[in-house]
């Protein structure tokens, strides 16, 4: 979406002069300044709180909330809310680690778990499409039937110590500086560049949006609101196997309590991110900023080593309150 | 093609142009309903259709036929020579048939350009080539004239633009049809003039445009053709040049002037000459829906206001009640100058509102009929002070016996009575508040005979004992029947008001086909 094509022949000057980011961008750029700002004033505070390597660690320790809001702001940007991508998370920590317990490869361990979580969505997205269901409810259902299959696979956590596995978990890439960062980084930011890339810049994706905009609208514009609508729930589904994944190397290991409430740090980031809860309106980066804003609370409390871990929480909920107003007074502007 | 006896149909030879769209014979019925019986429709290329009707005669339905959003249950859909049946609008658009509906059908939160091309946007190995979509949208919003920035957001820009917007995707690619349903019910004069300008520039390139909208003045500015539909039955097809606007008026409504001017009005009682005025409203308008009326009520009097849809005839009964604010001018109850901010006002200075949508803004279907019934009393005594049960028992008892409404079981679910049932038990729930104004607005709206013959006695009788009423009716025959005086409306404003002394029918379409014709002399 270029914004610049506005004007039909404008200098460089022009344009540079008369840039302004478009209102629809100002959410995101609010999201990257409170990161900033969090940034700054932890640095200000702690000793070695700007250290490059401390925000890496925040992609470490966040990667696969990252890949989970990533598939959430498809479901978000649509209309809808997904649920289930906690439970489908423990789900797939079990299945990785129980299948490879049984001796299967890992690569064939994997592929099952990414089919399993995209089939678990494909299935709530038929329902909410095709049934009329409504996603909060059929996703609630999603929660627990993923929860419940991860019970009935072991009540016992079962350690991942598959050598593929761990070292994929250990293995780190060196970036110039001495610093470094793990694999799963790389395939969480790179999940973040091809999710925006297919809602930038495909008729899926853009779909999506226009589903989010007005769905009755989008239907009668003759756009295909039946693939859509089952299909975010798929990407929903997978990222969250594939955020599975990415836990269950972090943890090494698979356990039916892994991931309690994930899916509400999930939303949470998404709509600190400046995605729009009643759909439409939002960016995947804005939910990646979402997601460190959430870890950078998280960093500032274990720098802080006084406080209470629970302030997190109350950061989170103020923060959250805060973004959702202030969307509210936003969109009551337009309108 | 089969036609009853009312069916008149005049083709007219087209030796050089073969019709671009042939809509043979279409029935459509919602269960036991039969919405269309049997309509041909042929459309032209470079051609505008109006497609005429008053409400409920079946145009929509017709259009929905046409677009896939309803399937048809009989006829057939010819395009461009080869026989369709379109189950979706994707299926309809791909076939050349696109439309824009009275609420702009696009999506705000995406751009311009998105919402005329998407998909079908231009895309390179895969992915949206943005420069290239937003080129060819300026393409198409230039060849009609219109000055949008095709990459700013469809939502930032008003109604009119996006309407306009709504068009230019619909004749982006290839449209040999396009279809506007009510496209300038929501626009001024001057946005008006620019959607005619586009449909004029469509029409010399050759597409069909299918042009539905109340108001008069607009067909005969810009139809070349139109089909002209009542009680989902065709009419006839016309040329407009060659039609009065009182001919399609009395086409519309339907009944032979003959027949009406013979109806008795012996029901019709003497006006209760009063001096007293209950309600006097001075220079009421509000943008959009009503300009500048004047309108002064008596006691004992029925005023019937007559027009045809989208006149104004509910606006003004709404502005009258406070269910919608003026913008200007001033309204007298019992000459107290007060303005009406709500119908709870009017309801305090005991005025009543029977609104035309009885189902969504009166009917209470779980509730019973004594409760249905009691709603306005209850809620002008305010909720704290219950209505005694034996009070209750005898209001519903003697309501029920006054009006003969059936079944005659104050315990009766509303929604198991029938239109005319639910209509009376709406009636007596304000009777029951002992209102010095009753403004009904289409009281016997779908109803059978009897039950609108009743309510039509029960008026005349109220305002013999002294109570003012309004009115308002589809039906002409009906609003002279009743009335002491009779208010003509069009175009959203008063044009005539007159008293009940032998106006005919006719007398009233005259006046309001008539007053077509000043304006059309006084802008020329």
């Amino acid at each position: 979406m270029s914004a610049t094509i506005a004007v039909p022949n404008p200098s460089v000057w022009d344009r540079v002069r008369t840039y302004s980011p478009s209102r629809r961008y100002l959410p995101v750029v609010a999201t990257f300044a409170l990161f900033i700002g969090m940034f700054g004033a932890g640095g200000i505070r702690y000793e070695g709180f700007t250290d490059p390597q401390v925000f890496l660690s925040l992609l470490l320790d966040n990667s696969f909330l990252i890949v989970l809001a990533v598939g959430m702001t498809f479901v978000i940007l649509s209309g809808g809310i997904d649920l289930s991508v906690g439970s489908v998370v423990a789900l797939s920590t079990m299945i990785a680690a129980k299948t490879l317990e049984m001796g299967w490869s890992p690569y064939l361990s994997m592929v099952t778990v990414l089919v399993v979580g995209t089939l678990l969505g494909t299935l709530m997205g038929l329902l909410i499409h095709y049934l009329d269901i409504q996603p909060f409810i059929a996703t609630l259902a999603g929660l627990f039937l993923a929860r419940g299959l991860t019970y009935l696979i072991s009540t016992e956590s079962i350690p991942i110590t598959d050598a593929t596995f761990t070292e994929l978990a250990f293995a780190s890439i060196t970036l110039p500086g001495g610093y470094y960062t793990t694999w799963t980084v790389v395939v969480a930011l790179a999940t973040v560049v091809v999710a925006a890339a297919v809602l930038a810049r495909t008729r899926f994706g853009r779909t999506v949006y226009a589903v989010g905009g007005n769905e009755a609208s989008a239907m009668l514009m003759g756009l295909r609101v039946a693939a859509v609508k089952v299909g975010v729930y798929a990407i929903s589904g997978f990222c969250a196997a594939l955020g599975g994944l990415l836990f269950g190397l972090y943890t090494l290991s698979g356990y039916s309590l892994h991931a309690v409430g994930m899916e509400l740090d999930a939303i949470a980031a998404v709509v600190i991110g400046g995605t729009l809860l009643t759909g439409g309106r939002g960016f995947v980066v804005g939910s990646l900023l979402g997601v460190l804003v959430l870890g950078t609370i998280q960093t500032f409390i274990s720098f802080d080593g006084t406080l209470n871990s629970w302030w997190t929480r109350i950061v989170i909920g103020a923060l959250l309150l805060v973004f959702v107003v202030v969307q509210r007074l936003m969109t009551r502007r337009q309108t | 093609m089969t036609h009853t006896q009312e069916q008149v149909v005049t083709v007219r030879p087209e030796p050089s142009q073969q019709p671009v769209v042939e809509m043979r014979d279409i029935s459509i019925t919602f269960g036991t309903v039969s919405a269309l019986d049997r309509v041909s429709m042929r459309l032209f290329p470079g051609e505008v259709h109006a497609l005429m009707g008053e409400n409920g005669a079946g145009k929509s339905t017709l259009i929905k036929a046409l677009t896939g959003v309803y399937t048809i249950d009989a006829g057939t859909i010819v395009v461009g020579g080869e026989e369709h049946e379109f189950h979706t609008p994707a299926a309809a658009q791909a076939a050349g048939i696109s439309t824009v509906y009275q609420e702009v059908n696009l999506v705000p939160n995406l751009t311009v350009a998105e919402n005329m091309l998407l998909g079908r946007e231009p895309r390179r190995f895969g992915a949206i080539n943005v420069r290239a979509m937003n080129r060819r949208a300026r393409q198409t919003l230039e060849r009609l004239g219109l000055d949008v920035n095709p990459g700013s957001l469809l939502g930032d820009h008003p109604i009119a633009v996006q309407q306009l917007v709504a068009i230019a995707r619909a004749v982006d690619v290839d449209a040999r049809v396009v279809i506007l349903d009510e496209p300038t019910s929501s626009l001024d004069a001057d946005e008006v003039e620019k959607l005619f300008d586009v449909m004029r520039r469509l029409r010399e390139h050759g597409v069909a445009i299918v042009f539905v909208s109340h108001f008069l003045d607009q067909i005969y500015e810009i139809a070349d053709r139109m089909t002209i539909l009542r009680n989902g039955r065709l009419v006839e097809e016309r040329m407009v040049a060659e039609t009065s606007q009182l001919e399609l008026v009395r086409l519309m409504i339907g009944r032979e002037l003959e027949v009406l001017e013979r109806l008795d009005r012996d029901q019709r009682q003497a006006a209760v000459s009063s001096e007293t005025p209950v309600l006097k409203a001075v220079g009421l308008s509000r943008k959009g829906s009503l300009e500048a009326t004047d309108l002064t009520l008596y006691e004992g009097e029925v005023v019937g206001v007559a027009g045809l849809l989208g006149s104004g005839r509910t606006e003004l009964a709404r502005l009258l009640f406070g269910a919608d604010t003026a913008d200007h001018g001033e309204l007298e109850v019992r000459s107290s100058r007060r303005r009406l901010r709500s119908p709870r006002h009017a309801i305090d200075r005991k005025m009543a509102f029977s609104s035309e949508d009885r189902k969504a803004e009166g009917v209470i279907g779980d509730l019973t009929v004594a409760d249905n019934m009691l709603l306005a009393l209850q809620a002008s005594r305010g909720w704290l002070r219950p209505i005694p049960q034996a009070t209750r028992a005898r209001l519903v008892r003697d309501y029920i016996q006054a009006l003969d409404i059936r079944p005659a079981d104050p315990d009766a679910l509303m929604r198991n009575l029938s239109g005319g049932n639910q209509q009376k038990v709406l009636l007596a729930r304000w009777l029951i508040t002992d209102p010095d104004v009753l403004i009904l607005d289409e009281p016997t709206r779908g109803i059978d005979i009897g039950a609108k013959t009743q309510i039509q006695t029960l008026v005349a009788d109220l305002a013999a004992k002294g109570m003012a009423v309004v009115f308002i009716s589809a039906e002409l025959e009906e609003v002279l029947r009743l009335s002491h005086r009779v208010v003509v409306m069009r175009d959203r404003r008063k044009i005539r008001e007159l008293p009940n002394d032998d106006v005919s029918v006719s007398d009233v379409l005259e006046i309001i086909a008539g007053e077509a014709r000043q304006t059309e002399e006084g802008t020329a």
